[in-house]
């Protein structure tokens, strides 16, 4: 029953080893992140914490980020972590501080983003007492973490911190709460690098099955209509490269998930699109009309599935993931590969490759012709807003054609976050960071200063929700005190745009408390603007700019470019009615994909 | 992996060696509640390798949930090793504890159930016997019907516990591998 692989138990970081020396527990903490190779750390000192922020300030090879909320201090750790490929660390003390990271740790765990939660602990004698902001974070965090410790014991402190970053960081990543006493941390122990791991229990599966490659091989050679189906396990894997191999030598058409942006460029002309509620309707006919998906660290998300029973009906599965559990979790797998994608998609391309010269590479013309017929019929747009505002869509478009794909674009949740998923063009992994599993209103600003912090070379645009950007923007402050220059597009539609949307649509039109009179009154009549984004980006130290009219576009997003000394934010006033299509309506066959209002593609071509 | 189980829904046995350290039960209850698995009963306690807990857990599931059961326990840390153990080729007990009335007049008639049932008394009082049995869960059911009609006073029950039938171990592979702890 059990899988027997060999572990990898490889240490995370730089391999390096210090000799044993006597020293108090948080001195320990101190010492293995650096021997971790750990160089950011974001977070808020406490009383539970207080000891291991001494040693902190001694520290030649950490770089500490004060943030202003513990929820900034995870979601920066997030951002961190998918721009670099590293493992995030954040740091918050017992109690308020430890509950405050619950957001991030759920969002970490659901889009699989590898990271390190320290919390400070009461004391191990008064645990259990409800003593002063005393929480059970272990408790509260276990069902929204990979893994959780509690130490009470310093001695335990370098092994513990070694085998979180290596659970974190391997097999499928995630989140891993380390939670230690403050009498763990104040206690004498001996610090000695490397500690041996334990860790019996966890052996993630790399090498996939040959014979269910060879099998996935003859099923995509005799498929007359196959599909890669994306998923962001292919950058987590960081197997982009090899994934190109391979898209070559099939030549199926390639969808990208939300969580995949970026995996397969967008400008290839086999890239038909992102799939999903809001997704293009080439791509969701790519998948609902396939008789093949050659799913590749997908998960078949209710949000690209939509009704489970009439997806890809006609399709066949070959799903590869690291992640057994995900294999016919929601659709049933034909061909299930587990394993690592960078090792399975280079072994999956040869025996293509094999196989299609012993046998004949099917001829994928018609497929073609079907979806490009839609891909040319369909692309995605917009409609001029009635009211004369500016179209948000034009908005982000004209930012991804002034900033280019060396750039990093980090959204919030709701229509703009769709926007940004769907006009700015996507050309490398790592470009596109988002709140996709749990979709969490103001990921946006702290990810993206994480973001800011792990690539300073690069610009890094929060593309934010006048709604979301409410939520965190405290964080500018730690942005413009410690040089981390992020430019915050705010697209502000004086509402909670995709809430608003569904009212439209479902709800008759009856906005019950979505105005958010960030830029009109509720009637739309009257300029409000509560806060005022121009006067809050300047009260914390940023450059406030804003943008009402079409024809400025351009011209603001040149000067928020210009600004690199320190962060930028710009209210881009936009039309509140603009919503997000195509769309798949909650619940329903992806068949019955609007791509306006009411408005239905036509599938097949007229004779 | 798991040799993919077949059938609908039913009553069905996983053993699941753990590393015996804190929270671990509540780690393996947890992800049983979270995921809406349902826990018909569960036992744990210490197994052969020093170090290592053997949990005993009974579901209502079908094949494919059952796998998902399987695969999710299987991604907790502290999991070292799952199998099923199916009722054809286990042993599978209960412990039951009963406090049951019985008078002057009822005192034989309970006496002589308990028996036929191969239980045993463990403490008499003057109006009520404590009977305790053990046995798989539909003789134990049987003998709380018989009983019942006497009137039952207390019931304490345990969980399913379950090994496999034969010679072979499911710490065969282990116990040579490392030491816990």
């Amino acid at each position: 029953m059990l899988t027997t692989t060999t572990a990898d138990h490889r240490l995370y970081g730089p391999g390096g080893s210090a000799a044993p020396e006597d020293v108090t527990g948080s001195k320990a903490i101190i010492r293995s992140l650096e021997e971790l190779g750990v160089t950011d750390v974001f977070g808020i000192p406490g009383g539970a914490i207080l000891p291991t922020y001494d040693p902190l300030m001694d520290s030649k090879k950490l770089n500490h980020i004060l943030v202003r909320h513990e929820q900034g201090a995870g979601h920066a750790a997030q951002g961190y972590a998918m721009a670099t490929g590293e493992v995030g660390v954040c740091f918050a003390t017992s109690g308020p501080g430890a509950t405050n990271l619950v957001t991030p740790l759920a969002d970490a765990h659901m889009d699989s983003v590898p990271m390190v939660a320290i919390t400070g602990q009461v004391n191990a004698s008064v645990i259990g007492t409800d003593a002063f902001q005393e929480a059970d974070i272990v408790g509260i965090a276990t069902p929204i973490t990979k893994h959780t410790y509690l130490v009470t014991d310093a001695d335990e402190i370098p092994r513990v911190m070694a085998e979180a970053f290596h659970i974190a960081s391997s097999g499928r990543p995630g989140p891993v709460l380390v939670d230690i006493t403050k009498s763990a941390q104040t206690a004498q122990t001996t610090f000695a690098w490397p500690p041996k791991l334990g860790l019996t229990g966890y052996k993630p599966v790399t090498r996939g099955h040959a014979r269910q490659v060879r099998e996935a091989a003859k099923l995509i050679a005799t498929s007359q209509r196959p599909v890669f189906y994306l998923g962001g396990g292919v950058i987590k894997a960081d197997a982009c490269e090899e994934f190109a191999t391979l898209a070559e030598t099939v030549g199926a058409p390639v969808v990208t998930t939300l969580m995949a942006r970026g995996a397969f460029p967008d400008s290839h002309p086999n890239n038909v699109g992102m799939p999903g509620m809001h997704g293009k309707v080439s791509a969701v006919a790519a998948l609902q009309q396939s008789d093949l998906l050659i799913t590749l660290g997908a998960r078949f998300d209710d949000r690209v599935t939509g009704q489970l029973d009439s997806f890809a009906p006609e399709a066949k599965v070959i799903h590869a993931d690291i992640d057994p559990a995900e294999i016919s979790k929601n659709r049933h797998a034909d061909v299930p590969i587990v394993g690592s994608l960078k090792e399975i998609i280079p072994e999956l391309n040869n025996a293509v490759a094999e196989t299609f010269a012993k046998h004949q590479q099917p001829d994928l013309r018609a497929w073609w012709q079907r979806l490009n017929r839609l891909v040319e019929t369909y692309p995605l747009g917009w409609t001029t807003p009635e009211d004369g505002a500016i179209a948000p869509q034009q908005v982000i478009q004209k930012i991804s054609q002034a900033s280019g794909p060396e750039a990093v674009y980090v959204a919030g949740v709701g229509q703009h976050q769709m926007w940004a998923a769907q006009f700015v063009g996507y050309e490398r992994p790592r470009q596109w960071l988002n709140s996709g599993g749990l979709g969490t209103m103001g990921y946006s600003v702290p990810a993206a200063m994480g973001a800011q912090v792990g690539s300073p070379e690069r610009t890094v645009w929060a593309i934010d929700g006048d709604g979301c950007f409410q939520m965190t923007n405290q964080e500018l402050a730690t942005c413009a005190i410690n040089n981390i220059p992020i430019k915050v597009a705010v697209i502000n539609n004086s509402s909670l745009g995709m809430v608003r949307q569904w009212q439209t649509l479902f709800y008759e039109s009856r906005y019950s408390n979505t105005d958010l009179n960030t830029s009109l009154n509720p009637s739309g009549e009257e300029v409000v603007r509560i806060p005022d984004f121009l006067k809050l980006a300047e009260a914390y130290g940023c450059v406030g700019l804003r943008c009402e009219r079409e024809e400025d576009i351009d011209s603001v997003i040149a000067q928020a470019l210009e600004i690199n000394d320190r962060p930028v934010v710009v209210d881009f006033v936009v039309s509140r009615d603009s919503m997000v299509w195509p769309m798949v309506p909650a619940g329903v066959s992806n068949s019955d994909i609007q791509v306006a209002r009411n408005m239905t593609p036509e599938w097949d071509e007229e004779d | 992996m798991a040799s993919t189980p077949t059938g609908g829904v039913a009553r069905r046995t996983l053993s699941v060696l753990v590393e015996d350290v804190p929270g671990v039960l509540a780690k393996v209850a947890g992800l049983f509640a979270r995921r809406a698995f349902n826990i018909h009963s569960l036992a744990v306690g210490p197994s052969e390798i020093s170090g290592l807990s053997r949990i005993t857990v009974v579901v209502d599931a079908d094949a494919k949930l059952l796998e998902q059961i399987t695969k999710q326990l299987n991604k907790l840390i502290n999991v070292i090793k799952i199998i099923e153990l199916e009722p054809t080729n286990s042993v599978q007990r209960e412990h039951l504890v009963i406090k049951v009335k019985a008078d002057a007049a009822a005192r034989l008639q309970v006496t002589q159930a308990v028996e036929l049932f191969r239980a045993k008394i463990v403490d008499v009082s003057t109006d009520s016997l404590t009977v305790e049995a053990t046995g798989a869960a539909d003789k134990l059911d049987a003998l709380l019907s018989v009983l019942e009609p006497f009137g039952v006073r207390e019931i304490v029950r345990s969980g399913s516990l379950a090994i496999s039938r034969g010679s072979k171990s499911m710490t065969e592979k282990i116990s040579a591998e490392k030491s816990f702890k």
